[in-house]
């Protein structure tokens, strides 16, 4: 390149008007076909060009994989507006013997049921399809409104589809205030003989 | 006058770059008017006689996608109305139907969705039963199951929208099969393999599902979810792969006769 702009100059500079503008013309091709003869420093080498291409793929994917990781986790909410999975739910003695209380289904899915000397919380979604039961009292069982399944007022299913009984939650008294605390993330299940672990019940006096 | 006028527009460079070529007198300027405008390019120039039998095709794919244009222009109608929250979505609904003009709009957005989930099936088995997913349309079949997916997840979370009783429970129901999801699911196989020094990555409150409704249970999250899948995210995808499919038709011999 040097080399030939220098070769250039004089010309250019002796015959400045007619010759100016077909040497600048020119100027593209001459090196054009001289480039296998010398390969100047700046000029790009096969090697280089790879270089900096597996660079720049490197770059992008890593780009590109970080935008993807942040749409994930931006689909994972941080805060969620559910009632908590732990929760009071008053003393022993608001619960009367045989009594399903169905005050904390609708708010916070569990029945609380004294039956027999033992308290316990029964998680309110039918182990069939994920639905909501109803307590009949007249019927004296829980049934679900979707499919039809049926429950004891231990649990036990016996009717409908629904595979296994309903799940158990982990209650206690706390013995700071005398309270009856029930924790849904805790869940105790029937057929795998976990209804006879004592944090799933509490025993009345 | 009259004549002088009408030159002078078709000869206007308006007319002309909209026009590009003028009434067509021979086959191939025919050919041309039909290559170089947009709405027309979508359709063949020449189209077998076998493609017309109605006996024959059913006409289940164009019926298809005329009831997709159908939800496209009700669907973008109700969105004037709808907002998507927990305080607005069924009452919004209700009023669509009850007070709004031409209550009908959301019925034909109902019911379309229906027959259009009819009509997709029915397009499926005719392409079965006459062998049309045989070499070399054997890409397409597979465009268009993916297709099918599709409608039935437009479908799918169109359900959740009225946010009354039967949808709530529907898609609660609907989700909890993502619960098995292979790895990614709480309840799915391999969901265990995927824990540092005993802790689960993979939980209730952290598995696709909750990804999915945005929460443990149907919710706000999963309502505003749903409605930009259903509005935006799915009919995107979709429209993108109707137009390869119907290239595809073109390209693999047009649709198919009988053999």
């Amino acid at each position: 390149m040097t080399d030939e702009t220098q070769d250039r100059q004089p010309s250019a500079a002796e015959s400045p008007q007619p010759e100016a503008v077909p040497a600048a013309q020119a100027a593209p091709v001459k090196p054009a076909a001289k480039r296998p003869a010398k390969v100047a420093d700046e000029e790009i080498s096969r090697r280089g060009f790879f270089s900096w291409a597996a660079v720049a793929w490197v770059g992008f994917s890593a780009a590109m994989g970080g935008c993807m990781t942040a749409f994930g986790r931006f689909m994972y909410p941080n805060v969620l507006y559910e009632p908590p999975t732990s929760f009071k739910v008053g003393i022993p003695d608001d619960y009367p013997a045989g009594v399903v209380d169905d005050r904390f289904k609708e708010s916070n899915g569990v029945w609380v049921i004294n039956d027999e000397g033992r308290l316990y919380a029964l998680i309110a979604i039918c182990t069939h399809l994920g639905c909501p039961p109803a307590w009949l009292e007249a019927q004296n069982k829980f049934k679900c409104p979707c499919h039809g399944s049926g429950y004891y007022k231990s649990g036990i299913n016996f009717e409908g589809p629904t595979p296994r009984p309903l799940e158990r939650a982990r209650i206690f008294v706390d013995p700071s205030d005398g309270q009856i605390v029930v924790d849904k993330a805790q869940k105790y299940q029937w057929e795998l003989g976990q209804w006879t672990d004592p944090s799933s019940f509490i025993t009345l006096a | 006058m009259l004549k002088k006028l009408q030159s002078g527009i078709v000869k206007s460079q308006v007319w002309k770059s909209i026009f590009r070529v003028g009434i067509p007198t021979d086959n191939r300027k025919r050919a041309m008017a039909m290559l170089g405008n947009v709405a027309l390019h979508l359709h063949p120039i020449k189209v077998k006689k076998s493609g017309l039998r109605m006996s024959y095709t059913w006409c289940m794919g164009g019926t298809s996608f005329f009831l997709f244009l159908v939800e496209t222009i009700t669907g973008l109608l109700l969105m004037f109305y709808y907002r998507p929250t927990v305080e607005y979505a069924f009452f919004d609904m209700v009023d669509l139907r009850e007070v709004a003009a031409f209550g009908i709009m959301r019925e034909l957005h109902r019911w379309g969705a229906h027959a259009m989930v009819i009509t997709v099936w029915l397009h499926m088995f005719r392409v079965f039963m006459t062998g049309s997913y045989k070499p070399p349309r054997e890409f397409n079949w597979n465009v268009g199951v993916v297709l099918l997916v599709l409608t039935l997840l437009l479908s799918f979370t169109g359900y959740l929208l009225p946010w009354d009783q039967l949808a709530i429970w529907a898609i609660t129901v609907g989700s909890n099969m993502a619960r098995a999801t292979p790895l990614l699911g709480a309840e799915g196989p391999g969901a265990a393999l995927l824990s540092i020094g005993g802790t689960k990555l993979i939980h209730v409150g952290s598995d696709a599902r909750f990804a999915l409704i945005a929460g443990r249970t149907i919710g706000g999250g999963t309502l505003i979810r749903f409605y930009v899948l259903h509005c935006v995210g799915i009919p995107l995808v979709a429209a993108w792969l109707m137009a390869v499919h119907f290239w595809r038709v073109r390209r693999d011999g047009g649709i198919s006769g009988p053999m």
